[in-house]
């Protein structure tokens, strides 16, 4: 429990997406310009880091990571490959379609190679190189969701984000967080807990940068650094404030 | 038509509609590598492939993608890419992909491969939006060889690992400023870029 608490609490402070790793700038400097809207996607945010980086984890641990599938080896060959396909469809039937076709091929290619055994295993079946598709693949397709839920029942949140929710698809700090977790082999409870602290953090940053770039308003600033500029310079400052979250 | 359009589409990304400096776009990766001046070579050169060859498959099968589904078609064109480049840097130069670490990954979620993709390509010809995917990839990679030289140099004192400034710890002279390694001083660089190309090109300041 102690562990949850202080992974949860580096993730949000020591280890910010935005601020220590530069993830997700793009929106984050885009949509900063006012604390209602950044709040609105800092939420959004939020609830796709939830949904994701516990999904890839399920995803990463029980299908790609090398004898992950090892379970299968009990069987028949000939059925473990429809059974492959049919336990990924399970795991992420969010996945594009073209995607389940792969694992299929490349079991047929590794059983051709492994003639020396005689018989392929699926313990010794490495999947990870799959794993940026797969995980982008989750993603997408949970934006859309919360696309088409957002348009149908909160439109003026739908209509504040606008073209900002499909790239929360290409929203590094999703991203991002999916593959660290994979990087540091979080086990599933630790994944939903750093999903929600990473999140947060993330939404914690944009709305404390929204509400400096409010007051920035009322100051004189320098005329080619007005705009752009300014919000870089301010966003280096958090940062250097950040910073101190980690005992430099 | 062809010959003043295509310079147009290859250079006017680099100066006059640089995707970092008025986009905004494709930041993250943009700050968080550019710590040695050959990891950022490194970055741009996967960036330019990755984006004139993801515009180019995208432009040529524009007219087949559904409209309801066209992002996660992009990205699985893109992600492809991605993990075909993370291979080829895995086998050719295993240190810096190692340095790079996610950052690789993350070329998949870089704003500027897939705003080419949704802005231009999904609207024009495969030759042009691989020009279009080059010239965006060249001006992306400018800023990113800019900031990594500034950052290396001051923070180190060596430019691709050779020591031009002898830092104190090694007998010679130069203090390194350590700020330059850590993520602020990344922003305040780029900060000031954006500074400096606006007070030449004063039509880029942003109307309040």
């Amino acid at each position: 429990m102690e562990d949850l608490l202080r992974l949860f609490l580096r993730s949000v402070f020591v280890e910010n997406l935005a601020l220590a790793f530069f993830l997700g700038m793009c929106t984050f400097l885009a949509v900063s310009k006012n604390v209602k809207t950044a709040l609105g996607l800092g939420i959004a945010v939020i609830v796709i880091q939830t949904i994701t980086v516990p999904a890839n984890n399920l995803i990463f641990q029980h299908v790609l990571k090398q004898g992950a599938l090892g379970w299968l080896d009990g069987e028949e060959p000939a059925t473990n490959e429809s059974q492959a396909a049919q336990a990924r469809a399970e795991e992420g039937d969010t996945i594009a379609p073209q995607e389940q076709s792969t694992p299929a091929g490349v079991t047929a290619g590794g059983q051709a190679g492994s003639t020396e055994s005689g018989r392929f295993r699926f313990a010794d079946l490495d999947l990870t190189f799959l794993g940026l598709i797969s995980y982008i693949g989750v993603i997408a397709a949970m934006v859309q969701i919360l696309e088409m839920t957002l348009d149908r029942y909160f439109p003026p949140l739908y209509n504040a984000l606008g073209i900002f929710l499909p790239l929360i698809t290409v929203n590094c700090a999703i991203l991002g967080g999916t593959l660290f977790m994979v990087e540091r082999n979080y086990d599933f409870t630790s994944s939903v807990v750093y999903g929600v602290g990473s999140g947060t953090g993330w939404a914690l940053a944009i709305v404390a940068l929204a509400g400096i770039r409010e007051k920035l308003k009322y100051s004189d600033v320098p005329d080619g650094l007005k705009g752009l500029g300014i919000t870089f310079i301010t966003a280096g400052l958090m940062s250097l404030a950040f910073l101190s979250f980690s005992g430099v | 038509m062809a010959a003043p359009k295509t310079t147009k589409v290859l250079f006017d990304p680099v100066f006059n509609n640089n995707p970092i400096g008025l986009q905004v776009l494709g930041i993250c990766s943009a700050l968080a590598v550019t710590t040695k001046l050959d990891k950022s070579i490194v970055m741009a050169a996967a960036v330019i492939a990755v984006t004139a060859c993801s515009s180019a498959v995208i432009a040529a099968i524009r007219n087949y993608i559904p409209n309801s589904i066209r992002i996660i078609v992009q990205m699985v064109v893109i992600a492809s890419l991605v993990i075909v480049v993370d291979q080829l840097l895995k086998a050719f130069v295993y240190d810096i992909a190692k340095q790079l670490s996610v950052f690789v990954g993350l070329i998949i979620t870089n704003c500027i491969v897939m705003g080419r993709a949704e802005g231009f390509a999904m609207k024009n010809a495969p030759g042009i939006s691989f020009l279009d995917g080059i010239g965006n990839g060249l001006g992306y990679g400018l800023v990113l060889i800019i900031v990594g030289f500034f950052r290396e140099l001051i923070g180190n004192g060596t430019l691709f690992g050779y020591s031009l400034m002898p830092s104190v710890s090694l007998g010679g002279w130069y203090v390194p400023n350590g700020l330059m390694l850590m993520p602020p001083s990344a922003f305040f660089l780029i900060g000031v870029f954006i500074w400096l190309v606006r007070t030449w090109k004063p039509e880029q300041v942003e109307k309040e």
